[in-house]
């Protein structure tokens, strides 16, 4: 899932400054299984906003709603009528869901509530690792099941670095050396092999904002484009 | 050595391992600051001491002044300079590009290496570039001379004939690991390298036997690391906080055994035990000699360990 941190209040404050009456958005896929922007933390938001403009003598109207999923067209339709009776839209989903709805709502200044900070897993209640950075090019398959590319401090292809230190990373005691790990499962199971070979350069394919159309789809523009041709 | 073949650089440093020679080198970190004066001062202390100076990238993440820079200082002041490239603060591009400058102004020998992460110096939030690591940079040097191309395909005009270096570490775990990632680095084109400092000895004779075992040493010269303990308190420092690094205890009593005000002679004493022993360890080319802001002491060092005088080369 996608893991977010809620901003602090000041800084969310500092965006809204001038606005009374804003529409704060939450999403109900994964910021709120993360427990940073989903129905709950709308809420949690609104009332401290709510308390520090009371107390600067400068209310502030706060509307709260949460669709399901805010990086869908088909959830965000439920938000049109919504969004006319505000000035601005404080969003509590991901940077995708952000865009998604600034794209949707031209005319709406529209503001982060949250830091989008990885892709990674619930290790306990409120405990989250990253684990992906969705490079395009995985290579899961040669290391054990452990991403160089997002666990190594310093993302190599040919591993370990002179600097590990007893299994862990050279930039931390707390954090175990990817490398380590790698060479650990792959003896484990028979596999050095793997990474006996020179990983060669990799070709970067997230230099450019990405798109996947699924075997079998087109993208619908295109379609209506050729339909009017 | 049959299966060296032909020069693969215009270095010293290859004609002189290449001729059988016991190789010596030191090293020199760049100033912080736009400082030539300090750069030829340091390398005063080197001249005719050792066979080639590595000059470090960035060190510990710290900004000094650019490796290919110092190097030209070194190479109007007659010493022939090892261009250290961490690929911490380039992408692939500048790499290319700054091998191409660095060869176009004399400069015969790079070390590939990875470079200590960002954190570790006094900028530690700057992006670490990593867009490839040192194996692959190493490839990259090796593509560029061998096949005289650039990594698209299309053709160099004129190729860096370097001698290739990189680094390795017998110390950091996985042990069993380490020569098999020198065995690595050789296939990907390392000519030479440069071992981590060494103070465990028994393992690092381990690591040779090992890498002699198989055959690593008659594809590539091995230089083994040597680092003079100047007193306890670098001794407990490098054994607590360099990651990689290994100091057995025997070291550090032995240094504070010496006495008040005698460690520093110690730690010279030790490294020069340690230069004589690789002198005869098979498998061993040569020694590299990283006296950190001790420049002034190499002089004494290579004298005293019989390294002196450096051969001349016609
Ligand atoms: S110590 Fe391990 S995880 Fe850390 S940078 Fe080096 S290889 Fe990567």
């Amino acid at each position: 899932m996608i893991v977010a941190k809620r901003k602090p209040i000041e800084e969310i404050k500092k965006m809204l400054k001038g606005y009374k009456k804003v529409l704060n958005v939450g999403c109900g896929t994964c910021v709120a299984v993360c427990l940073a922007g989903g129905e709950k933390e709308v809420e949690v938001l609104n009332a401290q906003l709510d308390m520090a403009r009371r107390l600067e003598e400068d209310p502030i109207e706060m509307g709260a709603f949460t669709c399901e999923r805010q990086c869908d067209r088909e959830y965000l339709g439920t938000l049109d009528e919504k969004v006319k009776q505000y000035e601005a839209i404080l969003s509590m989903a991901c940077g995708a869901g952000v865009q998604f709805i600034a794209e949707r709502y031209p005319d709406k200044p529209v503001f982060p509530a949250v830091d989008t900070t990885f892709i990674g897993v619930n290790q306990g209640v409120g405990w989250y690792e990253e684990r992906c950075r969705s490079c395009s090019s995985c290579v899961l398959g040669l290391t054990g099941g452990i991403c160089p590319v997002t666990m190594c401090a310093k993302g190599l292809f040919n591993g370990p670095c002179g600097g590990t230190n007893k299994g862990m990373c050279e930039v931390s005691k707390d954090q175990p050396c990817a490398w380590h790990m790698i060479y650990e499962r792959l003896k484990q199971q028979g596999r050095l092999d793997c990474i006996k070979e020179l990983q060669p350069m990799t070709e970067w394919q997230n230099q450019v904002p990405r798109t996947v159309i699924q075997p079998g789809y087109r993208k619908p523009e295109k379609e209506t484009e050729q339909q009017k041709a | 050595m049959a299966e060296r073949g032909e020069p693969k650089s215009g270095s010293r440093l290859e004609k002189i391992l290449r001729a059988g020679h016991f190789a010596f080198t030191g090293e020199l970190g760049p100033p912080r600051g736009a400082n030539a004066e300090a750069v030829k001062k340091k390398a005063a202390h080197l001249k005719g001491n050792v066979d080639s100076v590595n000059i470090t990238d960035n060190q510990t993440a710290v900004v000094r002044m650019a490796s290919w820079a110092a190097c030209i200082f070194l190479l109007q002041e007659g010493l022939e300079p090892n261009f250290q490239m961490v690929c911490r603060d380039r992408n692939r591009l500048a790499m290319q590009s700054d091998i191409l400058g660095a060869y176009a102004h004399g400069i015969r020998n790079i070390l590939c290496l990875s470079g200590d992460h960002p954190k570790f110096g006094d900028q530690p939030n700057a992006k670490g570039v990593f867009d490839i690591d040192s194996m692959q940079l190493i490839n990259l040097v090796k593509f560029m001379r061998d096949e005289k191309k650039f990594p698209s395909g299309t053709e160099l005009d004129e190729p860096p004939r370097m001698f290739i270096g990189a680094a390795s570490n017998p110390f950091a775990e996985p042990y069993e690991w380490r020569v098999q990632r020198l065995a690595k680095k050789i296939q990907a084109g390392a000519d030479f390298v440069q071992t981590q400092c060494i103070y465990n000895m028994d393992r690092f004779r381990e690591f040779m036997k090992k890498a002699v075992d198989m055959g690593l040493h008659e594809k590539c010269y091995i230089l083994a690391g040597v680092t003079p303990m100047k007193s306890v308190g670098m001794a407990q420092y490098m054994a607590k906080s360099v990651p990689g690094m290994d100091v057995p205890e025997s070291v550090i009593n032995r240094l504070r055994g010496a006495g008040k005000g005698k460690a520093s002679e110690e730690g010279i004493k030790f490294a020069i035990e340690q230069i004589q022993e690789f002198k005869e360890m098979e498998g061993v080319a040569g020694v590299h000699l990283m006296a950190i802001e001790w420049e002034h002491m190499v002089p004494e060092i290579a004298e005293r360990a019989g390294v002196l005088p450096r051969p001349e080369l016609s």
